[in-house]
């Protein structure tokens, strides 16, 4: 693994300009920690003042230093993309497996709900969801039912990739030469599976943080927790647009995008560096 | 030779079964969270001002009967399932006493047309150029348009909504940004009303084409450079066969059918998608009535929605599935 | 035999092709075929022989052009001269290739299991491979195919079947009866059999054996199993790795091979009666990406000495129409 990453990197342009952007978007979000200001006082500082060496994004209709709140809510942003993968993964992960190793009549019925989750229009359920909540709806709240209602896609992926890879020649070397099914499953096919676990991954917090996104800009989320699409909901409350505040919205547009970018540069790559033809090229036939 | 029934079976008790999950998902939603949608309206509907107990104790009854939510959890699930059943979610708070169902009748025409022109504009663009890409991989102008596609690819529908509006509304004043038609327009399917309706769908089907686009290009660009070493490809290729009969009857042909299937499985996200675009652009469909219905905390027309949603996307999977096999005939005879 | 009233159909001549390929800072070069010379007359059924990775295939390909990158002609020529014109194939465009292609050029290919359009009737084949040429109006066209596919023996509704409805033998069948309904003067077959079970391989072969003669085409046919070879091949060529060994007239070099790796393939080959238990070769086929020096069989060869591990053999006359690439070859048995 750590040899793949490290010719990814040296050959693959687009995995290199993927890890730098994420880079740059991690750095930035590290910042907050630094932060002279907690991220939710307002009016500690002049309001609707434009970029300027004091204020290097400017500040908001609220008082706020933009550079520092953008930092919180970009590390906010990227925790709930990272929350929501992590819990989602163990869920695809698990049903991928298991449909994928065991076959038959339980993997049919895996799939078929599995289908039926990647079907089902998942943005109504959200809303509906924030409706009932309302008040009581948090951050981690929204984490927990998106990891439950994202892990389809992936899931599909990986069981079939644990299908192919239980027809294959070296499984049955290795079950007639008697390793055990734990030492099969880690020494054999991890190596196959984590590349592709990495690559959607990305995909998955890329589709996360846009729907948190698209639902904080609504306000259908905790409005009290800066993430970017939280401050985009502000700016748009107090029409920055309107009032020429321009800054108020450019830049968090412009470092999300950013993010989606490079997680999406990274997931792309990984999934040229699994292509069988091309690892065909490096090894020989 | 009995594949085309087994396939349709098959095919409806997957619907059957997506209506099902994604029903009981909306009343678990619903009924298994601590907050008492009742209790809410309430204490909505008496914030300014005192209202008698009594007043109170009657509201509480007649919202409990309006909501479906008289009776223990087992007699409140049958008549969540009566009310889908036949498609009557009761009348709407915020525009009483309108019936949720004649809302979004209203609404939906206006999604269904926005989604059917953007997704077929989309997915035809998409396959056709990724095609093109896949087969001529040397073309200049195919990949610096391929970079572009997917340069949009991976931004969420809102924010490329969102830097559409910004454009086009305010650095560069040409479209109309907000509703179907021009306001105070009569109805009538006159020319100019037509043409007030097309350049008001303009923004929101760019939005979700930019999207979408690159995700059926790229798709169908590995598609087809996987394809073009099969041996059907190889073996027309020695065979002299023309270059675009290969391209279009060989290639692309058997490429389109797993991305019918791919259709079938992002009809779901590309409806998200639009419900977004058109709050932004404020387009009067099922997204905008969603939106404000929230705002509004009309309890009953959110929850119309939402089941009318996973009803009506889920029809369309149907749809597609049931033409997969005119493009396969190893589904309609094996 | 011995005197030409033409020339060969086909002559290739000192003919190397290579595959290249460069990825994530990894280059590589495959010999696959290195300074291969033959020549294929009218009328005859060359046999083309080796095992998996000899390089049999590339020959094949390159012989067709149907080159695609990472393999690319280093040096030589292939040139066809057919009934109308002469053609150097690496030297003509896309135009002239796709003229010549199924008229005077066709090709049977390796797996041909799914060398039909899976999503489309097996007529539709017949129309884009064979419409141009035949140059009459479609029912006449229909009709045309319709005889040809009876004059082999398959029933002309197999034109209104998908490729899957077919069986395996059924859909080989086919696609010879594709491939020889131009009446064309040159046809490459292969590994037409491979995928096939043995009572369908022979029915297959029987039939590519009658249009042959029928046509009175010439047929370079590529298989790893001698039998086939044994039955089919006026003469025969046996590869190995990227080069051709030995070549002669098919009952010369089966009575009397003169490459030590011929006279092997032949030895391993049962016979009736025949109960002595069977000799591999030691060793395995070399890395073509690296090959050794010299004889490139010199690591597995029983009769190497150091000329052979310095310099590589030239292919050599060693008798009438029989010649071999060695510097010990084995003795000539008689008749």
């Amino acid at each position: 693994m750590g040899r793949t990453l490290r010719d990814l990197v040296r050959f693959n342009r687009q995995f290199a300009s993927g890890v730098i952007l994420l880079a740059v978007v991690a750095a930035f979000s590290c910042l907050s920690f630094f932060s002279p200001y907690p991220p939710n006082d307002s009016f500690v500082v002049p309001p609707d003042v434009p970029p300027s060496w004091a204020y290097p994004m400017g500040t908001t209709s609220r008082g706020q230093d933009l550079f520092w709140l953008l930092s919180f809510a970009i590390r906010n942003t990227l925790l709930f993309g990272i929350t929501v993968a992590v819990i989602s993964r163990v869920l695809a992960l698990v049903i991928g497996l298991v449909a994928g190793y065991s076959g038959g009549l339980l993997d049919r019925a895996l799939m078929s709900i599995n289908d039926t989750f990647i079907v089902i229009p998942l943005f109504p359920i959200l809303v509906l969801f924030y409706f009932v909540m309302r008040e009581h709806m948090s951050w981690g709240l929204l984490a927990l039912m998106m990891a439950c209602l994202g892990w389809a896609y992936d899931a599909r992926l990986i069981r079939s990739v644990a299908m192919s890879l239980r027809t294959r020649e070296f499984t049955e070397t290795g079950i007639f030469s008697g390793m055990s099914t734990r030492q099969i499953l880690v020494e054999e096919h991890l190596p196959y599976v984590l590349p592709i676990v990495f690559s959607t991954t990305m995909n998955n917090i890329n589709w996360s943080i846009g729907l948190e996104v698209t639902l904080s800009v609504l306000g259908f989320t905790d409005i009290n927790t800066p993430t970017i699409g939280v401050l985009i909901y502000w700016a748009n409350q107090h029409t920055a647009l309107v009032a020429g505040i321009w800054w108020w919205i450019f830049f968090p547009v412009a470092l999300v995008v950013i993010t989606f970018i490079g997680l999406f540069l990274l997931a792309v790559s990984m999934n040229e560096h699994i292509d069988p033809r091309s690892r065909l090229g490096r090894t020989g036939p | 030779m009995n594949g085309y029934p087994v396939y349709l079976l098959t095919r409806l008790g997957q619907f059957a079964l997506v209506v099902f999950i994604g029903i009981n998902i909306a009343f678990i939603v619903t009924h298994a969270t601590p907050i008492d949608p009742v209790e809410q309206s309430i204490a909505a509907a008496t914030q300014y001002g005192s209202t008698s107990p009594e007043a109170i104790a009657l509201m509480r009854q007649s919202l409990k009967e309006l909501y479906g939510l008289e009776g223990g959890p087992i007699d409140q699930y049958f008549a969540f399932w009566r009310r889908v059943a036949v498609g009557n979610f009761g009348p709407s708070l915020s525009a009483f006493p309108t019936p949720v169902s004649v809302l979004i009748g209203r609404a939906l025409p206006w999604t269904v047309s926005l989604l059917v022109v953007s997704t077929l504009l989309t997915w035809v663009l998409g396959n056709l150029l990724g095609g093109l890409a896949g087969y001529y991989r040397q073309s200049r102008t195919l990949r610096l348009g391929g970079l572009l596609a997917m340069a949009f690819h991976p931004i969420p529908y809102y924010i490329v909504a969102f830097m559409l509006l910004i454009v086009f509304g305010y650095l560069w004043p040409v479209l109309p940004i907000s509703g179907g038609y021009k306001m105070n327009m009569p109805r009538d399917w006159s020319w100019p009303f037509i043409a007030s309706l097309l350049t008001h769908s303009i923004l929101p089907i760019l939005s979700l084409a930019l999207v979408g686009l690159g995700g059926w290009f790229m798709g169908m660009r590995s598609l087809v450079s996987n394809i073009v070493t099969e041996d059907y490809v190889v073996y027309a290729e020695l065979g002299g066969v023309e270059r675009r009969r290969i391209l279009a009857s060989y290639v692309m042909r058997n490429a389109l059918v797993p991305q019918v299937t791919g259709l079938a499985m992002s009809i779901g996200a590309i409806f998200n998608g639009a419900i977004i675009t058109e709050q932004v652009f404020g387009y009067p469909g099922v997204g905008t009535l969603l939106v404000s219905a929230v705002y509004a905390g009309d309890y009953s027309l959110v929850l119309g929605i939402t089941t009318v949603s996973i009803v009506a996307v889920s029809l369309a999977v149907l749809l597609i599935d049931l033409l997969h096999p005119l493009l396969d005939p190893r589904v309609r005879a094996r | 035999m011995s005197e030409q009233v033409r020339e060969p159909v086909l002559v290739v001549s000192d003919l190397r092709a290579y595959y290249r390929t460069s990825s994530f800072g990894v280059e590589r070069e495959v010999r696959a075929v290195d300074d291969v010379s033959l020549s294929i007359e009218a009328n005859e059924i060359y046999g083309l022989a080796g095992e998996s990775s000899s390089g049999k295939t590339t020959l094949i390909k390159t012989i067709a052009a149907a080159i695609q990158p990472p393999l690319e002609v280093l040096a030589g020529s292939v040139v066809f001269n057919f009934s109308d014109r002469r053609v150097d194939i690496h030297a003509v465009d896309r135009r002239e290739l796709a003229a010549i292609r199924w008229k005077h050029l066709s090709y049977i290919m390796q797996g041909s299991m799914n060398v039909l359009n899976p999503v489309r009737r097996v007529r539709h084949s017949f129309v884009d491979f064979a419409f141009r040429h035949i140059g009459k109006p479609m029912p006449e066209f229909l009709q045309v195919v319709r005889n040809h596919l009876q004059r082999l023996h398959l029933a002309p509704d197999v034109l209104d079947a998908y490729p899957h409805q077919l069986s395996g033998g059924m859909r080989q069948r086919v696609t010879i009866a594709l491939a020889t309904v131009c009446r064309p003067e040159f046809i490459i077959a292969d590994e037409p059999t491979t995928a096939l079970d043995v009572v369908v391989q022979k029915g297959v072969l029987a039939m590519i054996h009658e249009i042959q003669r029928e046509l009175g085409s010439s047929l370079i046919f590529v298989t790893h199993d001698m039998s086939v070879h044994a039955n089919l091949a006026d003469r025969l060529g046996i590869m190995y790795a990227g080069r051709l060994v030995e070549e002669g007239r098919t009952a010369d070099v089966f009575r009397s091979p003169r490459h030590p790796y011929t006279a092997h393939l032949i030895a391993s080959l049962p016979r009736l009666g025949d109960t002595s238990p069977k000799k591999g070769l030691d060793g395995a086929p070399p890395n073509l990406a690296n090959p050794p020096p010299g004889c490139r069989f010199h690591p597995r060869c029983p009769r190497a000495s150091d000329i052979c591990r310095r310099e590589t053999p030239p292919m050599t006359w060693l008798a009438a129409g029989h010649r071999a690439a060695c510097f010990h070859p084995e003795p000539e048995q008689a008749a």
